[in-house]
């Protein structure tokens, strides 16, 4: 119970930090303030005053972030200004197409690393391992839009990009792993005894590795969200990927602080399921 | 796989000598414009072709591996100075400042990345000169990309600051200054080594997503991102596989990097 508290602790002071960090930078942003209705020939000089004063109801830093976050308690997110719609209604059209790309490349990149990584473990095999060790490097060096672009002009699912560009991290990270543990002095005592290869990975070895497996796991939830502004903006997937690259290129700053903080919690709320679920494990294995 | 490593090195310093000479070996400027011939396909004369305004190809690609080659070391060299300034100094101190200044680490992690960098970039102006924003690009790259390598040399500045020959440094009357100087910081070099080559690929793919989405180096100026751009009006119709040729250069010096580093982590 303390642990979780301490990690909802946590999640809410990055929230807090992360937003005062957000509002600095939009109330910093050069143009600030300054009303694209001002440009309007037909307003006279005191309808651009009042224009003005409107704007600066926000006062200081310290003000803007107080009306900030009482509008972010009233789950008031704001208004887009690049796209005039509430970024709230935005999100809730976009985060669902974000999440399916997600769950889905990394539940393929998940599969593709783990078996891919696991395989030369079992076989023992210097081919096996060179093999995969080399599609792995190879998908590890191309940027991710470039992927999505490969995938658009051999008109495959862009969704599936994710999972490519999960995959080499995963597989890396584990195969060292499956094949320390693999060395380890308990492992060769069971293949000593005649423990079927199977059984050996499944009681012996994965025990072994899950706790860091599972840290691996939070990480990969940020990189896949991460990869999802290049493959959505190149595949044109109507998610939240392509909505930040929108905001960046309007430099809609109040949408893009929105977003951040969004897949922050998502990647914060991951990276805690994962704490939590290994720590027992940890303590297990002590 | 000593050889690899050879050859790999070999390869980097090959490409990063070519692009050097650029003004040298380029049939032309990167912006000048062929008019005559557009879409061109190989030749003697431009031996990559050249793309829809005529510009020479091969030309563009120099240019644009000078950029990312020579300005990604530079990022790395910045955030490898930032991290070894922070996770240091945390390391070193360490009580209170450490702590506060890992919490801040953290919290810095737990921003996605690819999310907080197209914030930052979108807060500075998008319509600059080319120039103006290769070193926005690339300042923004090694300014946010400290934190990780924070992380491992705080850690690192401890375990020394807690090992015998400190202690024993201390014991004789090393302090501050001198003990920073001639104990810690030679003794960090090659963690600090290889944070700064690894953070290197990671900023150069980082620039190619960027570029490729348009909030990287302006044009006419070329990189690897805006050169990748170009795939986007590839169809099998058009069928010019030379427009790959940037592709292929960026996996093989990334691959190279990668092959290069893994004796730095090892001594790390």
């Amino acid at each position: 119970m303390r642990k979780l508290a301490r990690h909802a602790a946590r999640i809410v002071t990055v929230l807090l930090l992360g937003g005062l960090l957000g509002a600095t930078l939009v109330r910093l942003a050069p143009g600030f303030g300054v009303d694209e209705q001002e440009l309007d020939s037909r307003l006279n000089h005191e309808s651009i005053q009042a224009l003005r004063q409107s704007r600066a109801r926000d006062g200081g830093l310290a003000e803007y972030y107080v009306h900030y976050l009482n509008q972010l308690v009233h789950g008031d997110l704001g208004t887009s200004r690049t796209l005039q719609q509430p970024v709230r209604q935005l999100l809730a059209e976009r985060f669902p197409e974000t999440m399916k790309s997600v769950g889905l490349g990394l539940a393929l990149g998940w599969t593709l690393g783990l078996a891919l990584a696991i395989a030369p473990v079992m076989s023992r095999s210097c081919s096996v391992d060179l093999l995969t060790s080399l599609v792995a490097g190879v998908l590890l060096c191309i940027p991710a839009a470039v992927l999505a672009l490969l995938f658009v002009m051999a008109h495959a699912p862009g969704r599936l990009v994710l999972g490519l560009i999960v995959f080499p991290k995963v597989f890396r990270y584990a195969r060292n792993l499956l094949e320390h543990s693999a060395s380890l002095p308990h492992v060769l005592t069971a293949r000593a005894k005649g423990l079927g290869g199977f059984r050996v990975l499944l009681w012996h070895i994965l025990p072994v590795t899950a706790p860091q497996l599972l840290a691996l796991a939070g990480v990969s939830v940020s990189l896949a969200f991460a990869a999802a502004i290049p493959v959505e903006v190149v595949c044109d997937l109507p998610g939240i990927g392509q909505l930040a690259w929108k905001a960046a290129l309007g430099r809609d700053l109040e949408l893009l602080v929105n977003l951040t903080m969004i897949v922050t919690m998502v990647t914060l709320l991951a990276n805690s399921a994962a704490d939590l679920i290994r720590n027992p494990l940890r303590a297990s294995e002590v | 796989m000593k050889w690899a490593r050879i050859a790999a090195v070999g390869f980097l310093v090959l490409v990063s000598t070519a692009c050097l000479l650029a003004q040298f070996i380029a049939p032309g400027s990167y912006a000048h414009q062929f008019r005559d011939v557009p879409d061109a396909a190989p030749s003697r004369q431009h031996p990559l072709g050249t793309d829809d305004i005529g510009r020479d190809r091969l030309s563009r690609l120099l240019y644009g591996t000078r950029v990312s080659l020579l300005l990604a070391p530079a990022a790395a060299l910045l955030s490898s100075l930032l991290a070894a300034l922070i996770g240091g100094t945390a390391g070193f101190v360490g009580g209170w400042v450490e702590r506060w200044v890992m919490a801040a680490t953290d919290l810095f992690l737990s921003l996605p990345w690819l999310f907080l960098l197209i914030t930052v970039r979108a807060l500075l102006p998008l319509n600059v000169s080319p120039f103006t924003s290769v070193a926005i690009t690339f300042a923004l790259l090694g300014c946010l990309g400290w934190a990780a390598a924070a992380r491992v040399i705080c850690a690192d500045a401890r375990t020394l600051c807690s090992s015998d020959f400190v202690l024993q440094a201390r014991a004789s009357g090393n302090g501050g200054v001198r003990l920073l100087c001639r104990h810690l910081l030679p003794n960090l070099k090659p963690v600090l080594y290889a944070q700064f080559w690894i953070s290197i690929p990671v900023f150069i793919l980082t620039e190619a997503n960027l570029g490729i989405l348009g909030l990287g180096v302006s044009e006419p100026l070329p990189s690897w991102g805006s050169l990748l751009r170009e795939l986007e009006s590839f169809t099998a119709f058009s069928a010019q596989p030379w427009q790959f040729v940037p592709l292929i250069l960026l996996v093989v010096v990334v691959s190279c990097f990668h092959l290069a580093l893994q004796k730095q982590e090892l001594s790390a």
